[in-house]
């Protein structure tokens, strides 16, 4: 099973793979709204890293349900254990 | 599987990636390295966008045409621009994209003051999706109107590309339709004319016959995912939340087959195979192991997987590409297996340059180029080392160097997949290499044109050649006497161990026995082993024969051979046994049809019988017979 500070650490790269910037500091509180250029488009590149980092498979009410980085984080780590 | 496994993962990828704009002058040449490295989709979308802030209309000069490249389609395709761009990279190409608008495709391409037309594209791709393209399709439809639908959408099809080619006189290129449709009847879909499932499929078969007449290519997605599996391709869920056909994980794949289709048509596919040979093209090391201790052929799982790359290897050089030998080893040795080893599928005659030696392998293949008269970026390298495929990527970048494992069995996808020698035609310059082969379909065309067997094997130029057992053989032939259960005469079986005392006793013979004919080898398909008995009887103690070359006389050919050696021998009378099993009853009546006289019937169905050698004349059989 990850634990939270591997999930932060492995999630930090995919932001940072995806937003080319390597100054993006991840929090629990971190909505797509503070970040320039998280588009739809870019929540589903993070999505499908995330599930090829992983290796799992989220489906459609959990992607909806989806309101900030601490509700990916928590849905990793509930599909991990 | 959609990731690009052929190519390597670069440890330091990330921080390079980084680093490159710090140097512009070879910020090109470090991209297109970066390029070819195994990248998932988010990799691949972190260089498209460096690369195209940092070169936004591409390096000054390049040896290759840039590409404007206009992807038309009918649901979301902007994810799928950055994999193909990158695929462009891979090979020092710089291509632009264009994307029409959501749907807008036809009326982008009959508006010559539209965006499209601004673009000028010198390249277009059809990329339309299965849920478009079987809109209006559905269940209830009767044969006659399905085919109506079917008609109808061949029609668009069609009026797109001459719509594509009348406005920009640039090459096409259609997707087919990738079958994402769940099946409503199940395995006989085709007997639901209405099936969306089916409709696709028959889609498919239309787009490539109307592609032919009219000069397009095909993006063939749909042999992909028969291969990968739909779902690697069409994630469901994704197309009701972003309207994305083919899944961003699929991208950098999606873009390589757009990329390897841009670069067949200016010419740059690759056009040579240059092979290793100690653990490429057989198992274990000539120069230590021998003739007898490599792994090559039948009798071992590993011989075989060696044995079926050679057959791809071949396969690939009949329709045109190249072959070459790169190894380091003592020339003799190398040449060896070639002339020597029966079970070797490429021959010294396959090979256009043939360099073996102890120098370094990327000297070598600038001398391989060299004598072929090719550019080194027309070369494939393929060896199971670490060290010189590393060698040879950072010597000569512009050489293609698969990633493959140790495991022989994953060398043809790994080619297949890289699609290195991606054709788009086949000319009859490619063809004519071929000509003399045809294998099995030439021996079945010339059976159907002959109406008579005589005449027929005639033709096939039987060829049966002999050999004592020995130590290259060992392996197969103690397989094929623990496999063989039908034309089996006795059942004995051996181990290597009996088989080598065959081999030493000056009282018995052991003969393996190949066939060739005019369209090929049939490999080693009989065995005999013969011990001379104390009252001058030779007998007969294995007689076994692979049940392909039933019919071709090679039976009473083989008795002649027999005869000859127990003569040798100085044995006066043949015997010859039958030992029933479960499965040989074939052989029931084999030395009563060869002649033999029966001189015991047991209950269980045996017999024994004997041949007088002195009154014996050898049949005449159109089998020419050499020693080996």
């Amino acid at each position: 099973m990850a634990t939270e500070a591997e999930i932060y650490a492995a999630l930090t790269e995919i932001f940072h793979d995806v937003f080319l910037r390597d100054d993006i500091v991840l929090t629990p509180e971190l909505t797509a709204k503070q970040v320039q250029g998280w588009d739809s488009f870019k929540q589903i590149e993070i999505i499908m890293a995330s599930e090829e980092k992983w290796g799992i498979k989220f489906n459609t009410r959990e992607l909806d349900s989806l309101r900030c980085v601490g509700d990916l984080a928590g849905l990793v780590g509930k599909k991990t254990a | 599987m959609t990731d690009l496994h052929w190519l390597p993962t670069i440890p330091d990828w990330r921080q390079r990636l980084r680093a490159l704009p710090g140097d512009p002058a070879t910020a090109w040449d470090t991209a297109v390295a970066l390029a070819n490295a195994q990248l998932n989709f988010v990799l691949t979308n972190a260089l498209d966008e460096t690369v195209r802030r940092l070169l936004p209309v591409g390096p000054d000069s390049m040896a290759t045409q840039k590409v404007r490249l206009a992807v038309l389609g009918s649901s979301t395709l902007t994810h799928l621009l950055p994999g193909i761009r990158v695929a462009g990279l891979r090979r020092g190409i710089w291509i632009d994209t264009y994307e029409t608008d959501y749907g807008q495709y036809l009326q982008e391409l009959s508006e010559t003051d539209s965006a499209l037309h601004d673009f000028q594209p010198t390249a277009m791709l059809l990329a339309l999706d299965a849920y478009h393209l079987t809109s209006g399709v559905t269940a209830g439809m009767d044969a006659a109107t399905a085919d109506a639908a079917l008609e109808e959408m061949k029609g668009r099809i069609g009026e797109t590309w001459r719509l594509a080619r009348e406005a920009f006189r640039c090459p096409v290129i259609q997707q087919t339709v990738l079958p994402l449709h769940p099946p409503l009847l199940g395995n006989n879909e085709h007997r639901l004319p209405g099936s969306r499932a089916w409709f696709v499929t028959r889609l498919n078969q239309a787009i490539r016959v109307m592609a032919e007449q009219d000069g397009v290519d095909i993006l063939a997605v749909d042999d992909r995912a028969a291969r990968d599996g739909i779902g690697k391709w069409h994630d469901t869920a994704l197309w009701h939340r972003s309207k994305q056909e083919v899944t961003p994980a699929a991208g950098p794949l999606y873009g390589d087959l757009v990329g390897r289709w841009l670069a067949a048509k200016q010419g740059r596919s690759f056009k040579c195979l240059v092979m290793d040979l100690d653990n490429t093209l057989w198992g274990g090391v000539i120069g230590d192991d021998g003739l007898e201790g490599i792994a090559l052929g039948q009798g071992s799982p590993l011989g075989e997987a060696y044995t079926a790359f050679q057959e791809y290897a071949r396969e690939l050089s009949r329709r045109g590409v190249i072959l070459a030998v790169c190894s380091k080893n003592d020339a003799a040795n190398a040449l060896e297996p070639f002339e020597k080893h029966p079970d070797m599928v490429l021959k010294r005659g396959d090979i256009a340059s043939f360099v073996a030696n102890w120098q370094n392998k990327a000297d070598n293949i600038r001398a391989i180029a060299q004598e072929l008269n090719i550019g080194l970026d027309a070369l494939c390298f393929i060896d199971d080392n670490p060290f010189e495929r590393n060698l040879v990527r950072q010597e000569l970048p512009m050489v293609a160097v698969p990633e493959v494992s140790d495991d022989p069995t994953g060398y043809p996808l790994a080619l297949a997949d890289a699609g290195y020698f991606e054709g788009l035609a086949v000319t009859d310059d490619d063809r004519e290499r071929t000509s003399q082969y045809q294998g099995n379909k030439a021996r079945d065309a010339l059976k159907a044109a002959v109406t008579d067997l005589p005449s027929y094997l005639r033709g096939l130029e039987l060829q049966l050649i002999w050999k004592r057992f020995d130590r290259i053989g060992l392996q197969r032939i103690v397989q094929l006497i623990n496999k063989s259960n039908q034309f089996n005469l006795t059942t004995r079986r051996y181990t290597d161990e009996d088989v080598a005392a065959v081999m030493a006793d000056p009282n018995a013979f052991g003969l393996q026995l190949r066939l060739t004919d005019r369209f090929g080898d049939n490999g080693i398909i009989a065995i005999i082993i013969g011990r001379l008995l104390p009252e001058k009887d030779l007998y007969i103690d294995t007689w076994l024969m692979s049940c392909r070359v039933l019919g071709r006389q090679v039976e009473p050919t083989t008795l002649n051979l027999i005869a000859r050696e127990a003569q040798n021998l100085g044995a006066k009378r043949l015997i010859g046994e039958y030992i029933p099993t479960k499965k040989n009853a074939m052989v029931k009546d084999h030395y009563a049809r060869l002649g033999f006289t029966v001189m015991q019937a047991d209950q269980a169905g045996g017999n024994r019988n004997v041949l007088d050698l002195e009154g014996f004349t050898p049949a005449e059989t159109f089998i020419h017979v050499t020693e080996g």
